[in-house]
Formats: structure tokens, sequence, C-alpha cells
């Protein structure tokens, strides 16, 4: 492997490395199907606390996970060893699994080959990011933080990588992919006032650090001397990373085989699945489409399916549910070929509309501790933070403490207002990379607050 | 139901005992430590040894004052079922070299799984470098509290049968028997099995002389079976939160009888189905530790982590309500008189055991909360001089309680917490006595839906199974029960607690924490408690 003498960039396994590398694993596989998934590159981060980098972190691995059929008899392994004997050992421990596991009933057959459209989700200019140019961007923040006598924390996060699918019936598919995602905190000293900002992309010429520092610290400024509202029913204006927190939650709901076995919030009641029926506002359209500019995703599942452009929702509809290959089958279907990113519609509003068109209400930053409390309605709890204003008369009129919700997603887009334009946003909470979620900012009424915090 | 779980914890308790006799005579090196067998030779691989020798050479001649390498191979394996199919048979492992750097006082840190002398020579300058561009005027330097170097040893958990020794058609085949007997309650639609178990060999060593290796094996079978109304209008399940997460072998599965507590799990998801939706309202509460293990992680282990109170987990995880430290430290009151909270990392079976932590400190028990009053933080040896002021006034050694943990070799170890456990009370009473002393309350048994505030003041906790008690009897099963609270309010609401027999191990795998998210495996001690007049929401809603 050439990969001991690469110095300078990532360690990324090429398409022909990694084609390879692969074709070795399958010479030596003996059962009647292999299915080889190859994952390689490099993580790097740059942590930053009391305007300060804490820590930081370089690695790169590449793991070679195989899938092996005997029979209808299925079994798995995976490991990062890549010499030939390590690579003979995953093989060998995933067909003892095989041999040793009772028939799968569900088993599909391995896909032959098959035709991909091309991913474009690698950019340059995140695989070059170094602890260096990271210190650089991070100063960006901390410089103007520390001058203006604020506390700022973050955290700025590169993956450089590919994924590799080959099987023992010739299929091959290979994708590389970069994403980045910087997020701070910003805090007063006296731990009275905070403010986030964050922003992702696959490319880290999207991203601006000193703009998404300006952000934090003004909001910081912003946020002290937050008073007490009581909690209840408030119009929200919700920024879009807000929304994203709440939006992409559906996602784990849309499950078919749950839909048609009772278990879901797309289980009509009585029989069947919502699929046709309405259930949010008619202007909210939400797609998953991995070849969108704003939501680049692998062009593959890890089955080797090529994923396509799904539309979950429709004009307020549900048009499709997410199908397996086996629940596909069994029901009639085409399997979905669901990967990676969520798109939801938006309105001609901004942010600064909306909150002129607010009578009362209150404006959202971000969510936090976000839990699921009850699938039947995906119903989830979890709070605002670093950021949660009262708007009174179209105005900001100042900042509030922070509120726990219990809400649905889907009683939130029933009650919307207004939108803005979609923009993507760092949408975990963590602040991982790898999250293409892209959403507007909205206003809704009836946002069911039920407590208040006294956290900052 | 009392009955079986009284049964099912002399069992735990017993072969827990039962476990580490076995264990400690099988070998004449090993003595019982730190809730496992520590040997006071280092029984590593020596090549291993060798390979983290070059990674700290490579580390001080790229400038390093310090330098610590971390080797770790890591298996796991995954079984999951759901009715009569096996979903999922998974081995994985994963084995790599971390290298951290102290350069000028700022760290760096690089990973590889390249096993060879040039990869981690590699890394530990990169790691240098990295440290130097780290490094910006005026700095404030990380410097580490004194610790005793030259740490030689091994240490192993505190586990009877190696799961990865047991054959997978045995698993397999308990699984599968399990499900079955689920599924002849015809109410009960569905149901998942599943075992997860992990194994990590893990090598040490730092540039002040320490070598260490150790062996952590976790476990943690699971159930959950779900029931669908008829009308296909309601569903519900029940976890089987009766058996948490060990870090014991594969003993622990043996010893809790999946297929015996099964059709229990199943009635009970049937009859939340026609369960009484819960009416608002304050209540006193009776929280089982299968539940009450879930409020302290997030409650007091949490906010108690020294580094989240300094301000260096603002961006995710959070601050904490304690805080600044010295104005809280020995003078805060955390809750009642009754509330006794103490670390450790020396339980036997416990997720957080470790023979040494990922400083090479060996991690000491230390009260965090002592009759209602916070007195600690949890601490690494970068941590433990920040505290410098108040340990010396209070007459403690300056030394780090050895809290410092990574999830991978890929990962930079920071401040995890360790086992954090409320003490029993001194009365020998248990959950059946408290029940009997209550009038108008309900009681929470299993950890379900959780959350709360990034400085931990306001949470919500939903659960497996709640009961409705009048005049000291359970009277019916409640439904869509969630209680709020303000952390200090339900503490300090602490009026009664169990006694040293209803002391149990709660815990969890996933415990997430830092940027990139790492997750630490760590267990809670607890007792049954009471809490007076908590605020109860009812989480039902119309779709």
């Amino acid at each position: 492997m050439s990969r001991e003498t690469q110095q300078a960039g990532p360690r990324v396994l090429s398409r022909a490395e990694a084609e390879a590398l692969a074709k070795k694993v399958l010479g030596f596989a003996t059962a009647t199907e292999t299915r080889v998934i190859i994952n390689t590159g490099e993580r790097g981060n740059t942590r930053f606390a009391v305007n300060q980098i804490s820590t930081g972190g370089d690695n790169s691995n590449t793991t070679i996970n195989v899938r092996s059929v005997v029979g209808k008899q299925v079994g798995s392994a995976s490991s990062n060893r890549l010499d030939d004997a390590g690579l003979k050992a995953v093989v060998e421990n995933a067909e003892r699994l095989a041999k040793l596991s009772p028939e799968d009933p569900e088993l599909m057959p391995e896909l032959g080959p098959q035709q991909y459209q091309p991913g474009t989700s690698w950019s340059d200019s995140t695989a070059r990011l170094d602890p260096t140019t990271r210190a650089a961007a991070v100063a960006k923040v901390t410089d103007p933080a520390r001058a203006a006598g604020l506390v700022s924390t973050g955290y700025l996060e590169t993956r450089a990588g590919a994924t590799a699918i080959a099987n023992s019936k010739g299929l091959f598919a290979y994708d590389r992919s970069t994403d980045v995602a910087l997020t701070t905190t910003v805090r007063t000293q006296d731990g009275m006032g905070s403010g986030w900002a964050g922003s992702a992309s696959n490319a880290w010429s999207d991203i601006d650090p000193a703009a998404l520092g300006a952000r934090a610290i003004d909001k910081a400024k912003r946020s002290v001397g937050a008073v007490a509202v009581e909690p209840g029913r408030y119009t929200v204006i919700l920024e879009p990373t807000a929304v994203g927190n709440l939006v992409q939650l559906i996602a784990g709901s849309l499950n078919a085989r749950n839909a048609d076995e009772g278990r879901s919030f797309f289980t009509k009641p009585g029989g069947g699945t919502k699929l046709g029926e309405k259930v949010v506002d008619e202007r909210v359209t939400i797609v998953s489409d991995p070849f969108d500019a704003e939501t680049l995703a692998q062009p593959f599942t890890f089955e080797g399916l090529p994923t396509r452009r799904v539309v979950w929702i429709e004009n307020g509809v549900v048009k499709n549910l997410n199908y397996d290959r086996y629940w596909a089958q069994k029901q009639g279907k085409e399997p979905t070929g669901s990967g990676g990113g969520f798109k939801m519609s938006g309105g001609t509003e901004t942010l600064e509309s909306l909150i002129a068109g607010c009578q009362r209400g209150l404006l959202v930053t971000r969510f936090w501790y976000i839990r699921g409390v009850d699938p039947r309605t995906i119903l989830f709890t979890g709070l605002t933070r670093d950021g949660t204003f009262l708007v009174e008369n179209g105005k900001i009129t100042r900042a509030v403490r922070n509120l726990r919700f219990n809400e649905s997603p889907i009683f939130m887009l029933n009650n919307v207002e207004a939108m803005g334009r979609p923009v993507r946003v760092s949408s975990s909470e963590s602040g991982n990379a790898g999250s293409n979620v892209v959403v507007p900012p909205i206003r809704c009424r009836d946002f069911n607050f039920t407590s208040l915090s006294e956290a900052v | 139901m009392s009955h079986s779980r009284r049964e099912f914890l002399r069992t735990t308790s017993a072969a827990t005992a039962a476990g580490l006799t076995l264990a400690a005579t099988g070998q004449n090196a090993w003595a019982e430590r730190a809730g496992g067998l520590l040997s006071p030779t280092f029984q590593g691989d020596a090549a291993t040894g060798e390979l983290l020798m070059r990674a700290l050479e490579a580390a001080k001649s790229a400038g390093a004052q310090y330098a610590d390498a971390r080797f770790s191979h890591n298996r796991t394996q995954n079984i999951f079922t759901r009715e009569r199919r096996v979903g999922n048979l998974a081995n994985n492992e994963t084995m790599g070299v971390g290298v951290r750097v102290l350069v000028n006082g700022a760290w760096g840190f690089a990973a590889t799984s390249e096993l060879t002398t040039d990869a981690v020579a590699r890394v530990a300058r990169q790691a240098a470098a990295q440290a130097k561009a780290s490094r910006t005027p005026g700095h404030r330097p990380v410097v580490l509290a004194p610790a005793p170097g030259n740490q030689k040893g091994t240490w192993k958990a505190a586990a009877r049968v190696d799961p990865f020794t047991i054959p997978i058609e045995e698993k397999v085949a308990l699984l599968l028997a399990t499900n079955e007997i689920a599924l002849k309650n015809p109410r009960a639609r569905f149901v998942n099995s599943s075992m997860f178990f992990l194994k990590d060999e893990k090598t040490y060593a730092n540039t002040e002389g320490t070598l260490v290796s150790q062996t952590i094996i976790r476990s943690q079978p699971s159930v959950t079976v779900t029931a669908v109304s008829e009308d296909r209008r309601d569903f519900q399940s029940r976890q089987s939160t009766d058996i948490q997460p060990m870090g014991r072998g594969y003993e622990h599965v043996t010893d809790n009888d999946l297929q015996g507590n099964v059709a229990r799990w199943a009635e009970e998801a049937v009859q939340k189905l026609s369960a009484k939706p819960v009416e608002v309202g304050r209540y006193d509460l009776v929280l089982h530790p299968t539940h009450l293990w879930l409020t302290i992680h997030e409650s007091v282990a949490h906010p108690t982590e020294l580094d989240r109170a300094m301000g260096y987990e603002a961006n995710y995880a959070g601050t904490s309500f304690i805080f600044p430290p010295n104005e809280r430290l020995g003078t805060m009151k955390y809750g009642s008189e009754l509330m006794n909270i103490r670390a450790d990392r020396s339980a036997p079976g416990s997720l957080s055991a470790a023979g040494w932590d990922d400083d090479g400190v060996v991690p000491e028990d230390f009260d965090i909360v002592t009759k209602g009053v916070f007195v600690d933080y949890q601490t690494t040896r970068e941590q433990a001089l920040w505290l410098e002021d108040y340990y010396k006034k209070a007459g403690k050694p300056v030394r780090s309680h050895g809290c410092s943990y990574a999830q991978s070799w890929a990962d930079v170890q920071f401040q995890r917490m360790p086992n954090v456990n409320l003490l029993p009370g001194e009365q020998d009473i248990g959950w059946d006595e408290i029940i009997a002393a209550t009038d108008n309350g309900i009681a929470i048994i299993g950890d379900a839906s959780f959350s709360i505030d990034q400085q931990r003041f306001n949470a919500q906790f939903g659960g497996q199974l709640f009961y409705e008690i009048k005049g000291g009897k359970i009277t019916g099963m409640l439904k869509d029960v969630a209680y709020q609270m303000r952390t200090p309010d339900f503490w300090a609401a602490l009026d009664m607690l169990g006694g040293q027999r209803s002391y149990e191990l709660g815990g969890a795998f996933g415990d997430g924490k830092g940027q990139p998210s790492q997750s630490n495996s760590v267990s809670h001690g607890c007792v049954p408690t009471r809490h007076r007049q908590i605020n109860v929401i009812n989480t039902g809603r119309q779709a």
C-alpha cells in the first residue's frame, strides 16, 4: 500500500487502492455470497475553550466490514487490520458466524453491478485543513471574543474519507467525501449571557469563521439580563438551526415496516399507513436528495443500491415511506434507496420579517438535549439554549430565560404561520460534521413550553 | 413483581461475590483490587510495550515535555434478533495507537491504526506539531498535578466468564427461546432481543515511567416487547431495564434469566395499553434504582465534572450550575441531609472500574456530596491543581481523582465521570417499605426518556412502568407519566431512602460528552428513594 510513504494530504484510499483491497478480501472468501465495505480516511479536530485551543486530534483509519452469506445464513465481521493475515481473519470470522447462525427468512440476494451517478461531496478546501489552518480559523473567533471581554468555546471538525462497496457478484461502488463543521458558544464572564452560532458543509470554503464568531458574540451580549416568562403555548420564531433540530426527527419515523406493523406515527388508525394523507401544513415539502448541491451525499446505500431523490412529504401529504429491499419485495413496492440529506421547503420571508410580523412571541436560536417522549406522535422534549428572546410588536425586546418544550415536529408543522429561505445548518447537538440538513426559519403558533429553566 | 425482583437481586449480588472469589483463587500473582484483579507486574504484550516506547521517544525528540501513548485492541460482539429471526450477528474489532503530547503547556494528539514503529513515531511528531500550532500568544499553560510515576502492572475486570469464549449458537438459541416465550402472549406483537459484549485490551505508557495493561469487559443482554392495540391507535413497549449493563462477563447473561422474566415484560407491555393516563399534578415519587440511576447520572454526576464547571464543555455538553467552584465547594446545599454521593472506579462489576485511568493514575474513591453538602468535583491530572486552594484549606491532598478516559485509541482522553453513587441510608428499609409509607404517590420503575438543560437545573424523566400509590398500596398502573424537576429542589425533597440491602447498580454504555462526542460507560449505584411533591406532567397527545 502506498499509504506508508504518503506524508502530505489526507490518508484516504483512492478508488484503485480500494478496489484492489476489496478484490483481495473477496479472494479469501469461500461463502455463497460476500460483501465488503471499506471505510477509509482521516478526521481532524480542534477544540477551544476559554478563548484558547484546549485539545485537538488527528487520526487515520481504514476499516473492512465483511458480510458473508452461506446458503441462507448470514454473519458479519469488521476489522482494521489490513495485512493479509488480518484480512483473511476477518473473512473467516464472518463466515464462521454465518455458519453458526440460523437461516435468515428475510435474506435478500446481493445485487449485481449497478450504475451510479458520481458523488461530488469532496472538497479540497476541507481535505487540506491541517492543525495550523484550523488554529488560524479558531483565532477568528477567539480573538474578537477576548477583545470583547467574552469567553468563547467551540469546535472545528473535519473529515476526509471514502467508502467502497464490493461484492462477489461483481458490484463495485466508491465515493469519497468531505465534511466540516464549526460551532461556537460565546459566554459572558459572569456566565449570565450565552450565544451560539454554527455552520456545516462539505466544503470549508463555505464557512466564514469570523462572521460566525461575530453572530455568537452579538447573541451573547444581547442575551444578558434574561427575564422569566410563564411556560405555556407561544408563537415562536425558530431560527433555521432550531427548525433543523426538530424537523430532522421526522426522518427517524419514516420506516415503512414500522408503519405497516402498527408502531409508528405513520400508522393509520384502523389499518394501513398514512401514505397519501395530509399530515402537515400544505406549504411543507420535505425531500432527501444526495445530488442536491446543498445536501450532497453518498450515491449508494450500504447494500450498493443507487440512492436517488426521495420526496417524503409534498405539500403536506405523505408521499413515501422508507422501504428496505426485503420489506419492499414483501409489500410489492420498490426499495426506496434513500440516502442522506433532509431538505425542507421554505417561503419568501427573512428572519427579520418573521420577527417584524410577530405581535408577541419567542425567538429561539437552538434546542438542546432533545429526546423522544412518545413515538406515537413523534413527541420530543428538550430545551431552548444560547439565545432566547422575547418579541413584542414586531421587535426583539429582551432576552428571556430558557424553556423546556414537549412538542412534535408534526404539530409544529401544522401550525406554521410563515417561513423564510432554507439554509444548511449544523443540526447535530454535538457539533459533529456530517448532517446534511437544509431548513428555513419559521414562525409558528402554539408551541408547547412546559417549564422554565434557570440555565444560561 | 417485587418477589421476582428480589430474587433477581439476590442472584445478582451473590453471583458477583462468587465471581470474585473464584477468579481470585485462579492465579497466584493476582489480588482483588479496584473492582477487578491486579498484578503488580506488566503482563501485557511486550512488543506492544516496545511500540509505545518508540512513540514516547519520538514525542520527546519532537519537543514534548510530557507524553503518553495508548494502544487498544477493542473487540465487540452484537447479536440482534426480532421475533423468530436473527437480524444481525457481528464481531467487530479495532486496534490502534494514540499519542498525546504536552509541548510548552499545549496539548497535541494524533492516532493511527498502523502498528509499525514508523507509523507511531510519525503520529507522535504529528501530535507535537499540532501542539505547537495550537499554542497561540498568551496561552495559559496546561500544568499536570503530580502523580506517582513508574506504575507497572496489569488489571483485569472481575468477569468470571469471558463472553467471547461462549459459542455463538448458545447465545442465539437463548435469545430466540426468549422471544418465543414473549410471543406466547397473543397481544405482545413484537419482540426484539439482543446481546452486546465488549473486551478492550489496553496498554498505556507515559514519559514518567508508567507501563500498564488492562482488560475491560462489558456485557448487556436486553429485550424489548411491543404491544399494539387492536384498533391500532396505541402501541406500548417494555424494555428489560431490570437488567442493567455491567462490567461483567457472560455470567451477567446466565445469572439474569431472560427466559424467566420475559413473560412478565410482555404482560407489562400489554398492561400499559390499558393503563390509566396520569392526571397532572404534584405527587410523592417513589423511584426504583433501575430508574433513579439515570436521574443521578444527569443531575449529580454531570454537574460535578470540573471541566464543565470551568466552561470547557460550554459548546456541547454544557456548563454547570455548581459555579464558581471556590464559592460552592464545602458550602453549597445540594439536597437533604439524607443525600450522600460517593464516586468510585472500584466497585466489582461496575462499568467504570479500572486499575488506572487514561492519565496513568490509580483512581480513588471520593465523596462528592456529604450529608447534602457539595464537597468535591471529578478531576484529572490537568484539573486537580485548579482546586489547589480548596484542597489545601480542607486538608485534602492535591491529586487527580483518576477520572481520565478516552473511548478508543483514536480519541484523546479527557475528564469522564467515574461511577457516581447514592449511598444507602441507615434504616434497613427497601422498595416495599417506602411504598407502604406513601399516601399519594407514583412509583416509577426503569429508565426511559431523559432530558436536562446545559447547566443541569431543569430535567424531565419518563420511565418504563408507573404505578399509582394510594394509602401505602399500589392501586393500579398509569401511563404517559413524566416528571419535571429542578435539581436542588428535587434532591432537597428527598425524605426516604433504602438501606444497604436495597442497593443496586444501574448504568449505561452511552454517556456522551466532548467534541467529538465520546461515549463513556458508567454505573451508578443507588437505593430506592422518595421525593416529596414533584411536578408530574401527562405526555400523551392526539396525533
